[in-house]
């Protein structure tokens, strides 16, 4: 029998950090700007050789102020950018993060977190920026938040924040972290078209006939035409009409604002990503996401094979949070227990998602060492009434 | 044509220079991006029929990085105040000029935060008044061309809104200039810069700007080193960055 030589091929073993890379390639990145910092530097070193390869655009800037805006620059002429970067750099980038919701502009952010805050533990694991990947620019505004645990889900999300940034025309944020940034392992590389992939709407009014950039539509996508094309338009990080222009009526502001908000608040169905574990008959649910959920999964796997109702709800969008699964899927449990690597920022949600939030728990760790299985089990035991 | 400037200020000179300049210069508006930050110079940007980017704060130079990477065959101009340019962008400012990238960089300094009323930007000099510096500035002023010309740009050329025939003549050389071309523009805010600093009404200052500048290299220079040089200052060729990552991709490609 003839060796199939092309599945070799397909099999990949590589950091988390390279998986990205090659899904942002998978996706049809044409531009990435970025300033290194640890964690996330191997995003811009492989970037750095493999988009002139394909003719695609790479620049190192001066900052992440500077790698955020050069995005959002090169996504108006139509290229699928991104750019990444650690918590530091996350917090420097974001007012121009705001800027790219107000204007809606596609783009994606990788934020590969360490522990915080300030610069931290550059070195060390955490999960410290779920917050701020919501909350860190001013004002009010939504935000599509994505995350995984394993190569070939980090290769997944990466996809699909291209296609949800491209669909929803807005910022989407892949919130990793440093043990799945610098892990390695399998991944088994997708064929081209495998993965379906969400290309920018471009607008079909012909030269010369009047382009609205921000007239909505029905389904609520707004085609985009390209900076350098037929359609001279203006872009600005103010409230502004369907032409683009600046406005302060007071109507025109609200009506923006709504549509901001609900285009992705109203799709978080669609949005939503997790995977589910045992969770059927489980007694105890644990809700955990990135490198956290791997320790996690290995709890309840172990617990299953000695007769305890365990379960895992992994959760890949942390934004908007996917509170309605999390009611529905934690309804019949006696507790829920968030493993997570800060001080309980997904808790928080869960416990504001489910009827009873006297029964959700949190098992932590935030010292720049992974959580572990036997982190979370200690304060199980707790829970349920043993000793530590 | 109705503007958020006030009565006399400067801004809508440049305006006026820099479409007549496009205009002599025959460029398709489909071609041209002009990109801005925040502040009255900034709003520059909504008066055009270009493509037009109207950014944040001090950051429209990396913007403009971002499409003229993206499209080398757009050109770039980019508009912004004293605050904009080189105070909160000012190390975009360098990094801009240093890389060489094919941008015309537009400087309007009224030596003053117009926007946000009046305060001391870092051209507003030493001793003068602002709305923050009420018993007076103690901070020293850039020169922006020797600032510009030490960080690497190509092209740097100083004008007014007075001299307007040098001005629209600058901002074509600017343009047609390969490489990163910065053109400071003395441009009047009678309202906060005027007031504060009692330089007097839009007209004083345009006067003052006729007075107190000379040619870049005149003998009045040498004999009062208090005149303010205009003309262009640096006018060189050299790598252009957007060529440069041409060169880039095609090593790339053949394996080199
Ligand atoms: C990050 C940030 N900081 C401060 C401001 C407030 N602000 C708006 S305009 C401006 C100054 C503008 O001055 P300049 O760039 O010189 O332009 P001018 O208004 O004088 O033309 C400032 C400080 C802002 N919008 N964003
Ligand atoms: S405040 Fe000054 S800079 Fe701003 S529009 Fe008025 S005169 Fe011009």
């Amino acid at each position: 029998m003839k060796r199939d030589n092309s599945r070799d091929k397909r099999l990949l073993f590589l950091q988390g950090n390279e998986v990205c890379v090659e899904a942002a390639l998978y996706a049809g990145l044409g531009f990435f700007a970025g300033y290194p910092i640890t964690p996330s530097t191997e995003i811009s070193e492989q970037l750095s050789k493999r988009l002139p390869m394909l003719g695609g655009k790479f620049i190192q800037m001066e900052d992440e102020i500077a790698s955020m805006c050069a995005i959002i620059g090169a996504s108006l002429t139509g290229l699928k950018a991104m750019t990444a970067t650690s918590g530091p750099g996350f917090s420097l980038k974001q007012e121009a993060i705001g800027y790219a919701v107000m204007a809606e502009i596609p783009c994606v952010i990788v934020n590969v977190q360490r522990t915080g805050p300030s610069t931290g533990l550059p070195t060390g694991v955490g999960q410290g920026d779920v917050m701020q990947s919501r909350w860190g620019t001013h004002g009010d505004h939504a935000m599509i938040v994505l995350t995984a645990s394993n190569h070939q889900d980090v290769f997944a999300v990466t996809v699909e924040a291209f296609n949800l940034s491209e669909t929803f025309r807005t910022p989407v944020v892949l919130l990793f972290d440093e043990v799945i940034g610098h892990m390695r392992e399998k991944l088994v590389l997708p064929e081209p078209g495998e993965i379906p992939l969400v290309e920018r709407l471009k607008t079909s009014v012909k030269e010369g006939t009047n382009y609205h950039p921000y007239l909505p539509r029905e389904d609520g996508r707004l085609p985009m035409s390209d900076f350098g094309g037929v359609h001279r338009y203006n872009v600005t990080g103010l409230f502004h009409d369907m032409w683009g222009f600046p406005t302060t009526d007071p109507a025109t502001a609200h009506e923006l604002l709504h549509h901001l908000v609900d285009k992705i608040e109203g799709a978080g169905q669609r949005i939503a990503r997790y995977n589910e574990f045992f969770l059927d008959d489980a007694e105890c649910v644990l809700i955990s996401y990135g490198s956290s959920a791997r320790s996690a999964l290995h709890l309840v796997e172990s617990r299953r094979a000695v007769g305890e109702r365990l379960g895992l709800l992994e959760l890949q969008t942390l934004w908007p949070f996917p509170a309605a699964i999390v009611r529905d899927r934690c309804e019949h449990a006696k507790h829920i227990l968030v493993a997570e690597m800060n001080m309980g920022q997904i808790t928080q949600e869960v416990k504001k998602a489910v009827s009873d939030p006297e029964r959700v728990f949190l098992a932590n760790r935030f010292d720049g060492n992974l959580i572990t299985h036997r982190d979370i089990k200690n304060v199980l035991r707790v829970i349920r009434g043993g000793g530590m | 044509m109705p503007h958020i400037w006030c009565p006399g200020c400067g801004h809508g000179i440049v305006l006026n220079n820099l479409v007549q300049s496009i205009d002599k210069l025959g460029l398709n508006k489909n071609d041209l991006v002009l990109v801005t930050g925040i502040g009255c110079s900034a709003r520059i940007s909504g008066y055009v029929d270009f493509h037009t980017l109207h950014t944040i704060h001090g950051r429209a130079l990396a913007f403009a990085t971002g499409v003229k990477l993206a499209r080398p065959e757009l050109t770039l101009l980019v508009a912004m105040g004293d605050g904009d340019a080189l105070a909160i962008g000012g190390n975009h400012f360098i990094h801009a000029a240093r890389r060489n990238i094919d941008i015309t960089a537009l400087i309007m300094n009224n030596r003053t935060y117009g926007m946000t009323g009046g305060q001391h930007s870092p051209l507003t000099g030493f001793g003068t008044k602002s709305t923050t510096a009420p018993l007076g500035n103690i901070e020293q002023v850039f020169d922006t061309m020797e600032l510009a010309k030490a960080a690497g740009a190509s092209f740097a050329a100083r004008g007014t809104t007075y001299h307007v025939r040098s001005l629209q003549k600058l901002l074509t050389q600017a343009i047609r200039h390969k490489g990163f071309s910065v053109v400071e523009i003395l441009s009047q805010c009678p309202t906060y810069f005027g007031r504060k600093t009692k330089a007097g009404t839009a007209a004083d200052m345009l006067r003052s700007y006729r007075d107190n500048t000379v040619p870049v290299g005149s003998e009045a220079k040498q004999k009062n080193p208090d005149l303010i040089e205009r003309g262009i200052f640096v006018q060189e060729e050299r790598t252009e960055f957007c060529t440069a990552y041409e060169g880039l991709i095609q090593a790339a490609r053949e394996g080199r």
